[in-house]
């Protein structure tokens, strides 16, 4: 008994709909691409993925230190380990992201369609910012309660100090492990989905892949 | 570690000097980035991308 092939989607449906959509907007193929364009091949295009390795080094630490609590990466040796994992791996983070966005700056990401691309990573930047400062005073030392004292005067001079304050640990640490992460995870996915979408943004003055006297030894670009 | 850290004054200019080490650094690496040459799957450049 031959198995039944399945249909063509006729889009019928939001499901259809959807799947529709994304299939047509993102094919595997853009998704999980195996060749890129020629000036793709320069150190500058590892920064975006360098950081996102190191997010996901900050993300796996991080759930082992909340796993453990404050007692553990404090006092016992290998929490401190993971603490410095953790911390260390931010440093990482911060410093490949603002190399990336030097990278995207001068090569004037934005063109050709990459507005929202360029927006959604500034916001992920922005959100990683907040990400860090709730660590910094989640810490439970004598460095977070420094922080967050010094940090209350300038919430509340923002006028958020009535739904947000630094020296409740609680209220940071919940925000810190369970809100933000899944916020810029979800922006960094999004900022990714994007970039497949529309490819690497060509170098400033390059001609269109295809075009004569291009580079061409490549797949056609995404873009 | 326990004392503050060095801080280079210039006119309005404040920066710690572990934060201009890093800044620095950072502009190193990114400069390098820019001009080294990036290795191909034969080590060689294509003969297009050479064109």
């Amino acid at each position: 008994m031959s198995r039944a092939q399945p249909e063509e989607p006729t889009g019928g449906g939001w499901t259809g709909t959807i799947r529709n959509q994304i299939a047509g907007r993102l094919p595997l193929e853009e998704l999980l691409p195996t060749r890129q364009p020629d000036y793709v091949r320069s150190w500058v295009y590892l920064f975006g993925a360098i950081t996102i390795a190191a997010l996901i080094w900050v993300m796996a630490s991080g759930v082992v230190l909340a796993f453990f609590g404050p007692q553990w990466w404090h006092r016992s040796s290998i929490g401190r380990f993971f603490n410095s994992l953790h911390f260390w791996g931010v440093q990482v983070f911060f410093v490949f992201l603002v190399l990336h966005l030097w990278t995207q700056f001068w090569a004037a990401g934005w063109r050709d369609g990459r507005g929202p691309t360029w927006v959604i990573g500034v916001v992920a930047f922005l959100t990683s910012i907040v990400a860090a400062f709730t660590g910094y005073v989640s810490q439970q030392n004598f460095d977070a309660q420094w922080i967050a004292v010094n940090a209350k005067d300038a919430i509340n001079a923002t006028g958020l100090g009535a739904i947000f304050n630094p020296l409740n640990f609680g209220q940071a640490y919940g925000i810190h492990i369970m809100l933000l992460p899944v916020v810029v995870v979800l922006l960094v996915a999004i900022h990714i989905a994007l970039v497949r979408m529309k490819g690497v943004v060509r170098p400033i003055g390059a001609p269109a892949p295809g075009v004569s006297g291009a580079a061409t030894d490549d797949t056609e670009a995404s873009a | 570690m326990d004392s503050p850290a060095p801080y280079f004054h210039w006119g309005f200019i404040l920066f710690s000097v572990p934060n201009l080490v890093v800044t620095g650094l950072m502009l190193a690496f990114f400069g390098v980035a820019l001009i080294a040459p990036f290795p191909t799957r034969h080590g060689t450049k294509s003969k297009k991308q050479n064109q």
